[in-house]
Order: structure tokens, then C-alpha cells, then sequence
């Protein structure tokens, strides 16, 4: 056994190679050694633990770790890379419900330690004693911070539950909400605040502190539940951000509760991470934070201008002899390539096109799919080289000096409407400009509309073909034709 | 008015200035048509089509130019025909009186009006009229049907049961009506075209005829077309030298050069050199479109065909419109036709020589005995000039430094506003928070803004890895789960163990799960 020196050295090295893990991923090499520091961290802090002060049950712990670590390996390499939105998704409620639990076991120990006469407490060791040695106001401020754990480990928990539904097409995509909408939010957040005063503050619960605390998990889940149910698929991605940072703030509460730094740092790393992320999608569509979570789009000042003309089709021999002509080409990947997995036939494509001398690009919207740099994963997958993936930025002012652009499966972020139409719900949010390259070649499954519900007027431009069909099966009819 | 069209008389002429059709929009003017009998004949027109059109054909030659009081002709007159001309009558014909000035003071002292159809200014109004464009987009068109004729492949590739034909690579020097016009019909055949000009601004007219500019990186080119009325200016020898040296460097990998390089009032230049001529491919075809004029191939010989010793064939033919005798006459023609209209202003049959109009005064160049050439530069420009290039506001480094400044102290302003609100929420916090609590809050502050700074770099196409990871580090709950486990109490024990269970998954899930996508990452 080590002492309590050794095991915060040991807590010290695993947050700052978990500080490095997240620094390395600044560029596609360093990420490759990233993910190692990260590994490397987590491995220390939980053997310092194992072998530190306060550990107990050595069997149960190692038993447990082997048959998760049996399960996370089979889920991971299960997983279908299109598939990633609703795994991250996924593990995420595993956090939140484990911020719960580990809330609920931090006031049991409170009640224990309270009921034993002050001699035993003496004696406690590990979280117990720590518990015990703390002075009435110690005592507050950890029941502060062990009910904002389960409250918003609830919430990620639900949330979490919510958009893995929605993002596996198990849950309807579309914003719903129960009659009274954010008042019921508000009120269930509410009583959560008066339920943390009458708890912290022991008003009129004497002896019923866990029925509080149960009641407040239940207004927490249904806050979570009700609030991404609220929220569109188009979203998502701000969504899984912001419950990756919601998962970080549990776990800095749990630290808090439990004293422990380690916790604490990790957690707020991760918390400011998602929070970041989260930023950065918003920025991307051009809508604040508060709009996004509150759902669906803000209302607009005046009926959205008309589009005149009419979409035309083109068929596979059509954009195929376009390509063969074109000299510089860019593919805009959406969501609707992931739905019809088609990264493996658009990586076969682009590798004709390629050996053909053309100049090929990818252009990425920062919210292209369901996921913060989805389409980058799905592409790299799909062994398509990282260096010709652009972003928005970088590509946007090559669109008219491009022959073709072949847009796959998106349709918000290719919308004209946002720079041309002061009225459109997605006015202002920043688009890719492929309506100013030579020719447009959209593929689409049908007539419909996007996420948003909203008319795409690139579609009935003059220099625009409509290539519809499912993604793969298009682009597939493609490269048998392609010189 | 009496207008009337004599036979040509040059060696080869086909054209004729008059053609049934243009004689019956004519006579809508109220003017009476004559017409040399045999004048239409080589292009396809007879007298009897002239007759019926209401044409008075006459026998000869003297006869017309006697009885008509406006004589419309292709070719500039020959002397014996000048001579016939009298005072109140007046010859519309191509004339070149900048090189034929001696012609051009015996042709004013007969006392006739003469106006040169090669000297109708280029303004809007009189493209109309603009035969030197007419024939030059015949020319064009023909010198590409001749290096057709004369070039033993297709134009186009081709990919054949029998084997690949490679497309044809097309060359065409100066981007005039002429050479834009040859570049439509080498590409409408399928030939790979390239095309080259001194003008820049001309780049977009050659891409838009679907051949490729050939640009010359060279700081001196940037001369306007606008100033002399859309016609080439002659070029600096630095420049000369680089156009070259381009030249030799393509020489190799054309098949066919169409040449077509004229600046007004000057010999061809040569562009195409005998060093080029020798590494062009045996079967290879130049046609030389300035080879009345010296020819822009050195070894061209005006109105000939030869072929080099290295087998590539010069062709230097000066008669391309005449070669299509039909479409020229009937262009020709109707440029006539435009050029009567609007010196009959009243359509009653009375010509009003009109010489405040800018078009009339410019193309006329002998009016009632006195030469009148040069005319006076027209009153309104040929074509807009050349739109300056819009240039990106350049700050001065006093504005700029100014600028950094400003933004500079801006941020400063936010930062520290926002620092000192920090500061009082932080002492706020541990004016009622015991020691201990600070500690940690403390750490949680620090990891906070490391976190910020960290992930502020991450790329956004790893932000899906990024999330990955977060979530696996988010595992970390683990630890807690596994100090408690060691409680007396079974729930708690139960429920820490759980929480061990899928904590555990979420961090050996998510590490894998990253490790799968960053292994996919792989520059080209």
C-alpha cells in the first residue's frame, strides 16, 4: 500500500498526460501518440487508486473492470464508423448515470457517518473518513456539490438516452414537445432550486433527505429527456457536444463531493472541451447557443422569398461525361452520405478522378452530418488522403474557379437562401458556395426538403442537375462510366 | 440614285459587291440597282437571279460605271477604273489609303466622294457595316478548313476498334474576329485549341470560344486595347523576346498554327520563326492569315502553298473570304447595303453625304475633290476602356499600426473587464467557502482555463476523435466509484460496483473507438 503522497503524484501525472492527450490532437499525427497519453493517464490514475489508501474489494473491482473491458472492446469494434454519432452519444449516458449513483453512495456514507457516535468516527478511514472530519460547512457545500452531481449527471443521463434515439433513427428526428414546452422546463428547474435549498439547508426533511434527493433525479431526467426531445436532428451535433461537456461537469462535481482532484481537473477538461465544441457548432450555423437549446429555429420576420424555376434532373452518363471533362473538381459530403454508407464508393470515385490527373477536393461544413467532424471520420475511413479534405474556410473562395461540384447528401449547408434571403430561417449562417462553380451535380434521394424544412433554391439554379438517388447507388453508376 | 456593282477585275476576285437579296433591300431605299453582266457569276449569283430581283443588268463594264452614280465594288479600284469616276459620284470599296496615298490623291482629283469600307470606325453603331470583321470571320473560319484539307489527321481524337486517334492540338495566334473565329471551328471539329494574344483583356473572349489562353508571364504586357480601338499595338522587343521564347516552347507539340497577328497601318510581325517551323511534326499545317502583308511565318510566301523540308506544310493564301465566294458576297454585300442606309437618310432615294456623322466622315476619305483622310479620332471611344483593376484598400502603416492599436486596446479593455468580474465572483466565493473547498476550487478554475487554451488548437477534422476521447477521460468517474466500493453498507457497495461496471466500458469503448478512427487518418 502506498500513501496518500505517492497516489497524488501518481493523480498529478495522469491530469497532465490527459492535458497532453487532449493538446496532440491538434494535427492527424501528434493524434496517434495522443490517444496513447490518454490510455496511459487513465491506467495510472485507476492503479493508483487499486493500490492506494481507501481501496477495498480488490476482487469486485478487478471482476467488474475485466467484464467491461470485454464489453467496450466488443462494442467498439462492432461499431460502424457511421455509427459513431449514437455511440458517443451512447457512452455518454453511461457517464451521467455513474455521476448518479456515485451522488447517491456519497449521501448514503453522509447518513452513516452522521448516525455513528463520534469515537467511530475516529476510526473510519477512506471516503467515510474523510466525511467525518469535516466541519458543518464542509458538510453544506458537499451537499451543494453531491446534488449538482446527480442533477446533472440526470440530466446527461436522459439527454444522452434521447439523441442516441434520435441519432440511430429509433426516435423521430423532428423537434417535439410536450404541451407547455420550456415553461416545463423551467418549472422542473425551479422546484430542483427550492428541493437544493430545503436540503442543504435541512428544512422540513428531517429523515426524508433520500425522498428529495429521488425527487429531484426525477425532475432532472425528465428536464434531460424533455430538453433534447425539444431539439431538431439537424442540431445533433450541438447537442452531443454540449452533453460531452455536461458528462465533464458531472464528473467535476463527483470530485468535488469526493475531494478528489483529479476528478476535478479532468472533468472541467473535458467540460470546457465540449463547451468549446459546442461554440464552434453554433458559430457554424450562425445561431446562438440559447436558440439552439431551446429548439427548432427562431421565428422569422417575414414570409421566405419565392423560388421560380424548376429542378432538372441529369442522369448517370450525363455527370459522368461532365466529369470526364472537368479539371478541377470538389465534393461537398453531407449527411445523406452516411445514411446511404456511401465513403467507400465516393473514396473509389475520387481515386478515378484522381489517377485521371484531376484536381479532387473535399469541402467540409464545420456541421456537415450528425457529429462535429463526422464527415472528416467517414472519409478517412473510406481511406479518402486527409490533405485534400478541406474546411469551409479554406475552400470557400475556390468555388469559382472549380469545373464541377458534386454535392452528396447535403442541403443546409449548400443553401444559397442563407446569403441571398434576409427572411430564410438559416439567414446568415455561414454556407458553402458551391452555386458559383461552372456546374452543380446534387445528389438527392427525392424532391424533399432538408432537416431544417426549408427550400434549397441552389436546386433550381441555371447551372445546377439534379442526380437523384440513393447516394451510393448514384455515385456507383458513376465510375463504371468514367473514362 | 443609280447604284452599281462592275465585274471585279482583279486576278481571282470571286466576291461581288452586290447580291439579289441586298438589291431588293436597295430598291426599298428608293434606289435603282445595276449590275455587269457575269459581275455574280463566279459566286453562284447569275444575271438572270440579278433580273429578277429587279436588277438592270448592263453589258459592260463602261456602261456602268457611266450610267450608275454610286459605285459599289470589293476590291480597291484599279487605275483604268478610277479614272472613269466624276465629280458627284461616289465608290464604295475597300481602299488601304494609309499605304496607297498616291492612289488616294489621284482618286480625290477626279472630284468623286469616295468611302473606304476598311475605314468604317469601330464603334457600336457601325458594326453593322464592319466588312473588315466580316471577312475576317470568314477568314478564320476557312483557315481552318484549308489546315484541315492540307493536314492528314482528324481534328478530333478518337478511340477506334482499329486503334486511339489523338485529338488534334490547334495553335492560333492573335485573337482578333479572325483567330476567335478560327478557334470556334477548330473546337467545334474537336481539336485541342490554344490561342494566344498580346491583349490580355482578351483572355475571356478566348476561353469563352472554348480554347485555352496561352498566358505570357510578363510585368510589361499590360497594354490596353481600348486605346487604339481594339486593335493590337505594336510590342517592346523584351516583349517580342518572351512571346518567342513561348512560341519555341509549343513549337514541338502543335499540329496545326493559324496566324492571324496584324497591327494596323504596319507588316505582319513575325512571330513564327524558321527554328520553330523545323521542330513542328512532319505533317503539320501553318496557315499564315497576314501573309499579304509579309506574313507572320518567316518562311510564308504570299499566295502559295509550300511545304518546308521538314514536311510542314505554309499556307499563305491571301484570298480566304474569296474562297467562299457566296457567304463573302452576301456578307459583303449586306455591309453595303448598312453603309447606303445610312447615307439615305430619308429613304427616298437621295444620298446625303453626311459629313458631321462620325461614321460617314470617318470612312470617307476623298469628299468633293480634297483627300479627307486621316478623319478626326472618332467622338465616342471604340470600346470601353479597360475597367481598372479593383485594388484592395492599402492601408498606409501610420493607419495600419493605428488600427492594431485600437483593437489592441479594445481587447484589453474586454480582457481586463472581464478579469476583474472573475476576480470578484472568485473572492466571493471564498469569502464564505472554507479553505479546504478552495483548495479544490482552485484546481477546477486552473483545469478550466487549460482547457480552453487546449482546445482552442485542436483541428477541426479531428473534432469527432476530440469527442471520442473526452468521453473515455470522462471515465475518470471510475475512481470515485472505486473509493467507495470499499463501504460496509451492501446498497452502496452494489451501486458503486455498477457504476465501476459502465464507467469502465465508456473508458475502454472510447479509447478504442478513437484509436480505430485516428488510425484511419493517412495523407495522400
Amino acid at each position: 500500500m502506498f500513501d496518500t503522497g505517492v497516489v497524488s503524484a501518481a493523480y498529478l501525472s495522469a491530469a497532465v498526460l490527459f492535458i497532453l492527450s487532449l493538446g496532440g490532437l491538434s494535427n492527424q499525427e501528434s493524434a496517434k501518440r495522443a490517444v496513447w497519453y490518454g490510455i496511459a493517464g487513465m491506467a495510472l490514475a485507476v492503479l493508483a487508486t487499486l493500490v492506494g489508501p481507501g481501496a477495498a474489494n480488490l476482487p469486485i473491482v478487478a471482476g467488474t473492470f475485466a467484464v467491461a473491458a470485454v464489453i467496450g472492446w466488443i462494442v467498439a469494434m462492432r461499431v460502424q464508423m457511421t455509427e459513431m454519432p449514437q455511440l458517443v452519444a451512447a457512452l455518454h449516458s453511461f457517464v451521467g448515470l455513474a455521476a448518479v449513483l456515485i451522488g447517491f453512495n456519497a449521501h448514503f456514507e453522509l447518513e452513516t457517518v452522521n448516525a455513528l457516535d463520534p469515537a467511530a468516527r475516529d476510526a473510519l478511514t477512506g471516503f467515510a473518513g474523510l466525511l467525518a472530519h469535516k466541519t458543518p460547512v464542509e458538510i453544506n457545500i458537499l451537499k451543494v456539490e453531491e446534488f449538482l452531481g446527480i442533477f446533472i449527471g440526470a440530466v446527461t443521463f436522459t439527454g444522452s438516452i434521447v439523441a442516441f434515439g434520435k441519432l440511430a433513427g429509433k426516435l423521430d428526428g423532428k423537434a417535439k414537445k410536450l404541451p407547455g414546452g420550456h415553461v416545463l422546463n423551467a418549472s422542473a428547474l425551479l422546484a430542483t432550486l427550492v428541493l437544493l435549498v430545503m436540503y442543504v439547508g435541512n428544512i422540513g426533511v428531517e429523515g426524508r433527505e433520500l425522498t428529495v434527493l429521488l425527487a429531484m433525479s426525477a425532475l432532472a431526467l425528465f428536464i434531460g429527456f424533455h430538453l433534447v426531445m425539444g431539439i431538431g436532428g439537424a442540431d445533433m451535433p450541438v447537442v452531443v457536444s454540449m452533453l460531452n461537456s455536461y458528462s465533464g461537469w458531472a464528473a467535476a462535481a463527483i470530485g468535488f463531493t469526493l475531494g478528489n482532484d483529479l476528478l476535478i481537473v479532468t472533468g472541467a477538461l473535458v467540460g470546457s472541451s465540449g463547451a468549446i465544441l459546442s461554440y464552434i457548432m453554433c458559430k457554424a450555423m450562425n445561431r446562438s447557443f440559447v436558440s439552439v437549446i431551446l429548439g427548432g429555429f427562431g421565428g422569422t420576420t417575414g414570409p421566405a422569398a419565392e423560388i421560380e424555376g424548376e429542378q432538372v434532373a441529369i442522369d448517370a452518363d450525363g455527370v459522368a461525361s461532365a466529369l470526364n471533362e472537368a479539371d478541377s473538381i470538389i465534393i461537398v459530403p453531407g449527411y445523406g452520405m452516411a445514411v446511404a454508407q456511401a465513403q467507400q464508393t465516393v473514396s473509389e470515385l475520387t481515386r478515378k478522378l484522381r489517377a485521371a490527373g484531376k484536381k479532387v477536393r473535399f469541402a467540409i461544413h464545420p456541421v456537415a452530418g450528425r457529429l462535429p467532424g463526422h464527415m472528416n471520420v467517414l472519409l478517412a475511413e473510406a481511406r479518402v488522403p486527409y490533405d485534400i479534405v478541406l474546411e469551409m474556410d479554406e475552400i470557400n473562395d475556390d468555388f469559382p474557379s472549380t469545373d464541377v461540384v458534386i454535392v452528396i447528401g447535403s442541403n443546409d449547408i449548400v443553401n444559397p437562401a442563407a446569403q441571398d434571403d434576409p427572411n430564410s430561417p438559416i439567414a446568415g449562417m455561414p454556407v458553402l458556395e458551391v452555386w458559383k462553380a461552372k456546374q452543380v451535380f446534387v445528389s438527392k434521394r427525392g424532391q424533399g426538403t432538408g432537416y431544417s424544412g426549408i427550400e434549397n433554391p441552389l436546386f433550381y439554379k441555371d447551372n445546377t442537375r439534379m442526380f437523384y438517388g440513393d447516394a451510393k447507388v448514384a455515385v456507383d453508376s458513376l465510375l463504371g462510366k468514367l473514362a | 440614285m443609280k447604284i452599281g456593282a462592275p465585274r471585279e477585275v482583279a486576278q481571282g476576285e470571286a466576291r461581288v459587291a452586290l447580291t439579289p437579296d441586298s438589291a431588293l433591300q436597295l430598291q426599298k431605299l428608293g434606289h435603282i440597282c445595276l449590275v455587269e453582266s457575269g459581275a455574280g457569276k463566279v459566286a453562284g449569283f447569275d444575271d438572270d437571279s440579278y433580273r429578277a430581283a429587279g436588277v438592270t443588268v448592263v453589258p459592260t463594264a463602261a456602261e456602268l460605271w457611266a450610267g450608275a452614280d454610286v459605285i459599289v465594288k470589293v476590291r480597291p479600284p484599279e487605275a483604268e477604273e478610277a479614272a472613269q469616276l466624276k465629280p458627284g459620284k461616289t465608290l464604295i470599296s475597300f481602299f488601304y489609303p494609309g499605304q496607297r496615298s498616291e492612289e488616294l490623291a489621284a482618286i480625290s482629283a477626279t472630284g468623286a466622294n469616295v468611302i473606304a469600307m476598311d475605314m468604317v470606325p469601330r464603334i457600336s453603331r457601325a458594326q453593322k457595316m464592319d466588312a473588315l470583321s466580316s471577312m475576317a470571320n470568314i477568314a478564320g473560319y476557312r483557315a481552318v478548313i484549308e489546315a484541315g484539307a492540307n493536314f492528314g489527321r482528324f481534328f478530333t481524337g478518337q478511340v477506334t476498334a482499329a486503334g486511339k486517334v489523338p485529338p488534334a492540338r490547334v495553335l492560333v495566334i492573335g485573337a482578333g474576329v479572325a483567330g476567335l473565329a478560327a478557334i470556334g471551328a477548330a473546337t467545334s471539329l474537336g481539336a485541342i485549341t490554344l490561342a494566344f494574344d498580346v491583349r490580355p483583356e482578351v483572355a475571356e473572349q478566348i476561353e469563352s470560344m472554348g480554347a485555352q489562353f496561352v498566358y505570357l508571364d510578363f510585368s510589361e504586357e499590360q497594354q490596353d486595347g481600348a486605346a487604339t480601338g481594339g486593335y493590337a499595338a505594336p510590342s517592346s522587343p523584351e516583349f517580342r523576346e518572351a512571346q518567342l521564347k513561348k512560341f519555341r516552347e509549343l513549337a514541338p507539340n502543335v499540329d496545326i498554327v493559324i496566324s492571324t497577328a496584324l497591327i494596323p497601318g504596319r507588316d505582319a510581325p513575325v512571330l513564327w520563326t524558321k527554328d520553330m517551323v523545323e521542330v513542328m511534326r512532319p505533317g503539320s499545317v501553318i496557315v499564315d492569315l497576314a501573309a499579304e502583308r509579309g506574313g507572320n511565318c518567316e518562311l510564308t510566301v504570299a499566295d502559295q502553298k509550300i511545304v518546308s523540308p521538314g514536311g510542314v506544310t505554309i499556307i499563305g493564301y491571301t484570298d480566304f473570304p474569296s474562297r467562299m465566294a457566296a457567304q463573302s458576297s452576301s456578307l459583303y454585300a449586306s455591309n453595303i447595303r448598312h453603309m447606303l442606309f445610312d447615307l439615305t437618310p430619308g429613304k427616298d432615294g437621295v444620298i446625303v453625304h453626311n459629313m458631321e456623322d462620325d461614321v460617314i466622315r470617318g470612312a470617307t476619305i476623298a469628299f468633293e475633290g480634297q483627300v479627307s483622310f486621316p478623319p478626326p479620332p472618332p467622338k465616342i471611344k471604340a470600346i470601353a476602356a479597360q475597367k481598372p483593376k479593383p485594388k484592395a484598400e492599402e492601408l498606409t502603416p501610420e493607419q495600419k499600426r493605428a488600427k492594431d492599436v485600437a483593437a489592441f486596446k479594445a481587447q484589453t479593455r474586454s480582457q481586463v473587464t472581464n478579469l476583474i468580474v472573475a476576480a470578484v465572483v472568485l473572492i466571493a466565493v471564498g469569502a464564505v467557502a472554507p479553505a479546504s473547498f478552495m483548495a479544490h476550487f482552485t484546481v477546477f478554475v486552473l483545469a478550466c482555463f487549460i482547457g480552453f487554451q487546449v482546445i482552442w488548437n485542436v483541428s477541426h477534422s479531428l473534432h469527432t476523435p476530440l469527442m471520442a476521447v473526452t468521453n473515455a477521460i470522462s471515465g475518470i468517474v471510475v475512481v470515485g466509484a472505486m473509493l467507495q466500493v470499499g463501504s460496509s453498507s451492501t446498497i452502496v457497495l452494489v451501486l458503486a460496483t455498477i457504476s465501476i461496471l459502465i464507467a469502465s466500458i465508456n473508458i475502454v469503448g472510447g479509447f478504442l473507438v478513437t484509436r480505430r478512427m485516428l488510425a484511419m487518418f493517412q495523407r495522400s
